[in-house]
């Protein structure tokens, strides 16, 4: 029989259902479930959302951890036409309700135990949406909440796919920004399906692999892991996080896993267990960093941890997934390097009058492909910031805006960012967002947030505040403010209470200045 | 102060920036509330080792021994038996 062509993001859990229905296609926590049950539960759950008015191109935001009944509800938005948003299960209400009503979601799938987030934020929705939760419900408090099980179990299976075009959007996924606000980064079937295939491609992966995934779905590497895996046919082993790691590793063991993504904190942290406890996993044959650069001395150790590995340096932003990638066998002889594009798409550098960059000088780094999203939702000035005309008609090419620099060879080198984002974690931080937090705190006036290095954290979120003469305000009240309103790993791990801020002629605050003091 | 007393003052101070009692129940799950990370464990666990005196290995690290205040405060008593 011919193989369908796979255009449709859920093409491949349709094709690796008929292929391989018994096969474990996910193992969370260490329960597997088999390709059919994702299939049967996703139509099920495809057909409750139609019933629940969600109709092709509507948004639907899924706020869930790393659990079964998101790797579901992602399938089932897509199989019900609709467009996913993976929201971070860290987020707290007031972005929640910022994102919900940014993406105009029609319905939110969530987990029970984050009732204390979302229950405080649906009231406020003046346009009522239905939510599905998974576990015990939380009291209704005049918010109907349905069970994701009472649902599954209610709903017949989809009979077929809403009919979706390649060219419809698959997924926003929200991503920090420069100006405070979160963006949803559009992405179409088309996309998405190249960008996978494209990974696929460089990592040499089959069905036979299996992938770990400690990040979470709503970072793309994480969900681009569960993508791949379900394309391939292979196999998930989906974790909540690496916070336990002994717990992890045993499950790395126990299903043998081959690909281990990570970020270089995540690499940090098993060089350092390796350092006490001699730490050797046979069974992984890929290990890929990506979210911040890995430090070149990690290589010898991680080799020693991975003997049997491939060592991928990985380099991309959510605008189009993934920019470039190093083949593994390059390493040594290209420290520093994040490699070239990746494949069936190409990459150049400009300088900022848009002129191509002689090789070894520093250029912004313009990405052509495929795999480039189709703008922000609803921010066409921040689109247009970012997609500039391409050399065809109605072509767009995406202007990174980071610094690089290209060798002979044509081997990229990240030199640096041209926004004042901070990476900590693997994970992005806008200096905005928090410092918008910390002015509306009563007793702040002035507040300047920058990233100082950490060995551990690439980058820490350092806070400068001023306070207003005479507040009672300290650092321990001034963070659990934080913590309330920003994902634990946006809030300030220094604060630092001063009596002014250095100031530029213009009377701005000067960053440069606070980051000379911490040098 | 008992070993619950202090690891709950520890993880209202260090991790939730409060002082109010009701915001950790005994049995919450840390990494469902959100409450702890990758890198607050570590920070939790070299509190458990000063304060307790006692040495935690890496193989230990698991959900059974650090998802809760109960969890953990068996851990300890376990550990300090052992001692």
């Amino acid at each position: 029989m011919q193989e369908r062509p796979q255009r449709l993001l859920h093409d491949g859990l349709r094709a690796s259902a008929e292929r391989s229905p018994a096969k474990t296609a996910v193992v969370v926590e260490g329960v597997p479930h088999t390709y059919a049950e994702l299939s049967d539960s996703a139509r099920r759950l495809a057909h409750a959302l139609q019933q629940r008015g969600v109709q092709r191109g509507d948004r639907v935001a899924v706020y869930m951890d790393n659990t079964w009944p998101c790797v579901v509800s992602v399938f089932a938005v897509l199989l019900a036409g609709g467009v996913f948003l993976v929201i971070n299960p860290q987020t707290k209400p007031d972005k929640l309700e910022f994102i919900l009503r940014d993406s105009d979601a029609r319905l939110l799938l969530t987990d029970a135990h984050l009732a204390g987030v979302f229950m405080t934020v649906l009231p406020r929705l003046e346009q009522p949406i239905a939510v599905i939760c998974s576990g015990k419900l939380p009291p209704a408090q005049g918010v109907p909440v349905e069970s994701y099980d009472d649902v599954l179990r209610s709903s017949p299976p989809l009979a077929d796919p809403v009919p979706s075009i390649a060219l419809d959007l698959a997924a926003l996924i929200y991503t920090s920004g420069s100006t405070g606000d979160p963006k949803g980064v559009m992405q179409t079937h088309q996309s998405m399906v190249f960008a996978a295939e494209s990974l696929i491609e460089y990592l040499r992966l089959s069905e036979d692999h299996r992938l770990l995934c400690v990040l979470p779905l709503a970072f793309d590497y994480g969900l681009y892991q569960l993508l791949m895996a379900v394309r391939l046919g292979a196999t998930l082993v989906l974790e909540r996080s690496f916070t336990y790691a002994a717990a992890v590793m045993q499950r790395m063991r126990e299903h043998n896993v081959t690909v281990f993504p990570g970020v270089p904190t995540i690499f940090a942290m098993l060089l350092s267990a390796h350092g006490r406890e001699k730490l050797c996993f046979p069974s992984i044959t890929r290990v890929t960093n990506t979210a911040a650069a890995l430090p070149d001395d990690y290589v010898p150790k991680l080799r020693e941890i991975f003997p049997n590995a491939l060592i991928y340096k990985m380099y991309g932003l959510t605008e189009c997934k993934r920019v470039c990638y190093l083949e593994p066998e390059l390493v040594d002889a290209k420290p520093g390097s994040v490699g070239k594009a990746i494949p069936g798409t190409e990459v150049f550098l400009l300088s900022p009058e848009g002129q191509p960059v002689p090789a070894g000088e520093v250029g912004i780094l313009h990405v052509r492909g495929p795999h480039v999203m189709l703008g922000y939702w609803k921010r066409p000035d921040l689109s247009a910031q970012m997609l500039k005309p391409g050399r065809l008609p109605g072509e767009r090419v995406l202007c990174t805006h980071d610094h690089f620099r290209m060798d002979r060879e044509g081997f990229l080198f990240f030199v640096g960012r041209s926004d004042d984002i901070i990476k900590t974690r693997g994970e992005k931080v806008s200096p905005v967002e928090v410092e918008n937090v910390l002015h509306g705190i009563d007793g702040i006036r002035e507040a300047a947030v920058v990233g100082v290095p950490d060995e551990l954290l690439g980058q820490a979120v350092r806070a400068y505040v001023v306070l207003e003469p005479g507040t009672a305000l300290d650092e321990k009240k001034i963070r659990a403010r934080c913590l309330a309103r920003l994902e634990n790993f946006m809030v300030p791990r220094d604060i630092v209470i001063c009596p002014a801020l250095p100031k530029t002629a213009t009377g701005k605050i000067s960053k440069r200045a606070l980051l000379q003091q911490t040098a | 102060m008992s070993i619950e007393q202090q690891v709950r003052e520890y993880i209202l101070e260090n991790l939730l920036f409060s002082s109010d009692n009701a915001t950790l129940a005994n049995d919450d799950s840390l990494l469902e509330k959100g409450i702890i990370d990758s890198t607050g464990v570590l920070e939790l666990i070299f509190f458990l080792e000063q304060q307790f005196g006692i040495k935690v290995h890496d193989a230990e690290l698991i959900p059974e021994n650090f998802d809760s205040l109960n969890n953990i405060v068996q851990f300890v008593q376990k550990k300090q038996t052992a001692n």
